[in-house]
């Protein structure tokens, strides 16, 4: 890889983590965490690019490797789209030994022929792993000799796997975006409202349940990056007055490159819980006003945010009957490990732990002070601990991603799945009443009290039946 | 006539085959107390256990030896003995299953020289089976992987036994096409006949789907390394699909043990073929329960047949399991139009459809000529069952948006049946019957059950 484009990937500074760096561990960088062999769990940086790019909807992803990494990967993401269906097709180059001897480059380049020929996408988006990294591909001149002959954008993603981690990715995909795309198309007309959202990927349909919200105010989201994005209105993104960077610290250099190039001021949001979506809303709309946007969008925004807090707090009062008190164990990280306890405690539940991996000072502090001193902050546990915690009755529930759901499940307590693979949206403020919902179907359910009953060889035997 | 064909395409779209370290990692969990590792990048691992997580609803364990840029530069034996150091501390597991990758396989890791050394320097794991399977993901697909970890684990434990034998045992093993509850049923049919049967990988104690008393950072059932060691003193080893073939031969060179390969235990014929050599092995007749089920599928088929005679239908898979599949459904007058699998092994060319390819999903999207009823796949021919208007018969890995598929039985007179039942009732779905001359339905039902009453008035 490029020497000079890894370190430019490492400079951070509009980043918290970074932010709350001493001056040594900020020129290490934030990919320097090395990996533990035999203890190491995660993905890889071609993973972590694919998740950002891939809800590019329009466009086809084409992966330039062997069969493992899109073989065993594709049609698991669960970014919905609104219309063009393209991204969800598997496209490999599936290299055989023969292309790995000879080199991959000529079947790269005849795989991206068969692709516009055949299905004419907006653009191709061609991903190196590490297979055509190591054995040197020059991808980078096959998507620039494809672009010319076949007048398609033909995009290199370089961020093979072993470059560094998920979230490694995500911003190597994100310096794909800032060199290839954004910029090189204008939008057909311009508003004062116009946005682009970053780092929100539509999973599960999350955009959805922001774009009314928006839509009522009059603001456009002139480009999303990329949840439910389309090729053409991603390469506008330069045009945004404003840019939102929704829970990610990764694409935050791509927001603070926006700012350097085109003056698009920035800010990190939020739209898991009603408080943080109305923060969210009222920024937005406050920077869009700075940009010359008319005033009236403030007093707009307010009795918008008047309007559906007062209507989320009536749906969430029957939940917030059942759900008050109910100990929950989060597992998660980065933000979300005091996002998602702000989001609990509106509904009356007490979080007695919640893990902190990958979360900056701040966000730890933030945590800290909303669970109380009591409650415990911890970082990666091993499976074994976390079963054992459960299975004492620590918690009523879990929450955390599927890699831990049936270390809950075989102890007999209930799961909710609040990572990316989830099939639930509880953006907003009709996310947040979702996710009560969900949490509610989970504790409820009337298995619980079925399995957890001995088996009738392991019941103390009553009088009068033996 | 079959035609035979490979996709001269350049690009695959919509991949069938999975990767061969995946295989060789699933073949691992099979043995009792093991973590498999993958010798690759971390996505290689994540990738895979996701998959595995899905597909079986279940923990698994699975590890990485995480390498990066730089110990690929410099070589990943030191990543591999660093990975099995802190496995064995912390999981203390009997058995570590490596399964290389095209990462450390294109880098030309020569772990299994390195192996021996590894171990030399750590006396501590002596009670620790390293097993090292090369399994690069540019040849073959899961199935090719799972068939060289099974071979690997013969090769590494099975000790050469001279002439001893211990009657009235058999080697059983399994392909990767068989489901943790195939291997269950396979395994009752053989002590049907008062045979004790060592099966290798045995998939129905670690991922049948039960809640254990408490947790284990390995797999946890399978099949004990003690018991692999002795199976060269069985009379004789069953193999069930092609791919097991190098596995049986590679144990009968070890220790004489002869061996009978069953392309497939799928169907009424073949069942038939597979207990005849019980019945040969153990000298004794099937018992009444045997007998019943046997008497149980061919009622099945009488009363199934309609319902496949004249329909078409496509499969995809491994080859194993794509011969299975096309098997049972030829076997019940279903055309097969096209079945695609991942690789040419000698069970390709035995797959009943009009024509066999080496492919992709979409290869058989495109060859699957006018109205298909069903489709035999895994989970990722949804959307292509959607869109060709077919059923969608969810066989192979990944079945993720089925509950079950790993107890589901596909084997035997028993399994033949419930398959038979499984398959039939989706194409009784799927209505074949006329349209309306002026394109107005008359309603699905009425089709339905006029479509009921003419098969019952021919039977």
């Amino acid at each position: 890889m490029n020497k000079n484009k890894l370190a430019a990937a490492f400079v951070e500074p509009g980043c918290a983590v970074n932010h709350d760096k001493s001056d040594r561990d900020r020129k290490r960088g934030c990919s320097a965490v090395t990996l533990q062999p035999g203890a190491a769990a995660g993905g890889c940086a071609f993973d972590g690019a694919k998740i950002a790019l891939q809800p590019i909807t329009d466009a086809a992803h084409l992966v330039h490797g062997p069969i493992a990494c899109e073989g065993n990967s594709w049609d698991s993401r669960h970014a919905l789209s609104s219309g063009p269906s393209l991204y969800r097709t598997g496209f490999t180059t599936d290299m055989s030994e023969l292309d790995i001897i000879h080199g991959g480059e000529r079947r790269l380049y005849r795989a991206i022929r068969e692709i516009v020929e055949r299905f004419q996408p907006p653009a191709v988006f061609v991903y190196v792993t590490c297979v055509s990294a190591l054995i040197g591909d020059d991808v980078e001149a096959v998507c620039r000799i494809a672009t010319e002959q076949f007048a398609t954008p033909v995009i290199p993603v370089i961020a093979p796997g072993f470059a560094g981690s998920k979230n490694f990715g995500n911003k190597l995909a994100g310096r794909a975006l800032l060199d290839h795309v954004i910029g090189t198309r204008e939008p057909d007309h311009r508003t004062p409202y116009d946005i682009a959202v970053l780092g929100e990927y539509n999973v599960a349909g999350e955009l959805w349940q922001v774009t009314p919200l928006l839509d009522r105010l009059g603001v456009r989201l002139l480009a999303s990056v990329t949840g439910d994005g389309r090729y053409a209105d991603v390469a506008s993104a330069h045009r945004a007055r404003v840019a939102m960077v929704v829970c990610s610290q990764a694409l935050v250099s791509m927001a603070r490159e926006l700012e350097a190039r085109y003056g698009i001021p920035f800010f990190e949001g939020s739209f898991y819980g009603t408080a943080e979506t109305s923060t969210a809303l009222r920024t937005l709309a406050r920077l869009l006003v700075d940009q010359g946007a008319p005033e009236d969008l403030l007093s707009r925004t307010e009795a918008l945010v008047a309007e559906e807090e007062a209507r989320t707090a009536e749906a969430l009062a029957p939940y917030r009957e059942r759900l008050a008190g109910k100990r929950v164990l989060l597992y998660t990280g980065g933000v979300k490990s005091w996002s998602m306890i702000a989001a609990l405690q509106e509904l009356g539940m007490v979080v007695i732990g919640t893990s902190v991996r990958k979360s900056t000072e701040e966000d730890k502090a933030r945590a800290r002070h909303l669970i109380g001193a009591e409650a415990d902050l911890f970082g990666q546990i091993p499976a074994k601990e976390l079963y054992a915690r459960l299975k004492r009755g620590d918690a009523d529930i879990l929450m955390s991603g599927g890699r831990t759901q049936f270390v809950a499940l075989k102890t007999r307590t209930p799961w909710l799945d609040i990572n990316q693979e989830r099939h639930h949206a509880y953006a907003g403020y009709t996310g947040i009443v979702d996710f009560a919902r969900q949490i509610d179907q989970a504790l409820y359910n009337p298995i619980w009290r079925q399995v957890r009953r001995p088996a009738p060889w392991d019941q103390p035997k009553e009088a009068g039946h033996d | 006539m079959t035609d035979f064909g490979n996709a001269a395409k350049a690009c695959a779209v919509n991949p069938l085959k999975l990767s061969p370290a995946l295989g060789g990692a699933l073949a691992f969990l099979g043995l009792d107390r093991c973590l498999p590792m993958l010798h690759g990048g971390q996505g290689c691992t994540a990738f895979s256990l996701v998959l595995a997580v899905r597909h079986f609803r279940e923990t698994i364990p699975l590890q990485t030896t995480a390498m990066s840029e730089l110990s690929t530069i410099l070589g990943g034996a030191d990543n591999v003995e660093q990975a099995i150091g802190t496995i064995y501390d912390r999981a203390r597991p009997n058995v570590i299953g490596i399964c290389t990758t095209a990462l450390t396989e294109t880098r030309d890791d020569d772990i299994s020289a390195e192996l021996p050394f590894i171990l030399e320097r750590h006396p501590e794991w002596q009670d620790l089976d390293v097993i090292l399977a090369s399994t690069p993901d540019y040849a073959g697909g899961l199935e090719a992987g799972w068939s060289r970890a099974v071979e690997a684990m013969v090769q590494a434990l099975v000790e050469p036994s001279g002439r001893r034998r211990t009657l009235r045992r058999v080697n059983l093993l399994a392909g990767s096409h068989l489901s943790p509850a195939d291997v269950e049923e396979l395994r009752e049919t053989i002590d049907g006949f008062g045979l004790k049967a060592i099966v290798l990988p045995d998939l129905s104690g670690s991922l049948d789907g039960h809640v254990p008393d408490d947790f284990v950072p390995t797999s946890l059932g399978g099949t004990p390394a003690d018991l692999i060691r002795g199976m060269g003193e069985s009379v004789m080893t069953l193999a069930i699909g092609e791919q097991m073939r190098p596995a049986a031969k590679a144990l009968a060179e070890r220790s004489g043990v002869p061996f009978t390969v069953f392309d497939r235990v799928t169907g009424l014929e073949a069942f038939d073929a597979f207990v005849a050599t019980l019945m040969d092995i153990s000298g004794t007749g099937p018992n009444d329960r045997l007998q019943r089920q046997r008497s149980r599928l061919v009622d099945a088929m009488l009363d199934g047949h309609f319902f496949f005679g004249g329909r078409c239908a496509g499969v995809a898979g491994d080859p194993d399991l794509a011969l299975a599949m096309s098997g049972l459904l030829a076997d019940l007058g279903c055309t097969v139009t096209r079945a695609v699998t991942t690789a040419q092994t000698p069970a390709t060319e035995h797959i009943a459809a009009n024509a066999v390819m080496v492919g992709d999903l979409d290869d058989l999207e495109q060859g699957l000529g006018e109205s298909p009823a069903l489709i035999v796949a895994n989970s990722h021919a949804k959307d292509l069952s959607d869109r060709v208007g077919a059923s969608l018969f969810r066989a192979g890995f990944p079945v993720y948006d089925r509950l079950g598929a790993p107890q589901r039985v596909s084997v035997g007179y028993r399994g033949t049946r419930d398959l038979v039942f499984a398959l039939g009732n989706l194409l009784m779905d799927h209505d074949d019957t006329h349209p309306h001359p002026a394109g107005e339905t008359t309603g699905e039902r009425e089709n339905h059950d006029r479509h009921i009453d003419a098969t019952l008035a021919a039977g």
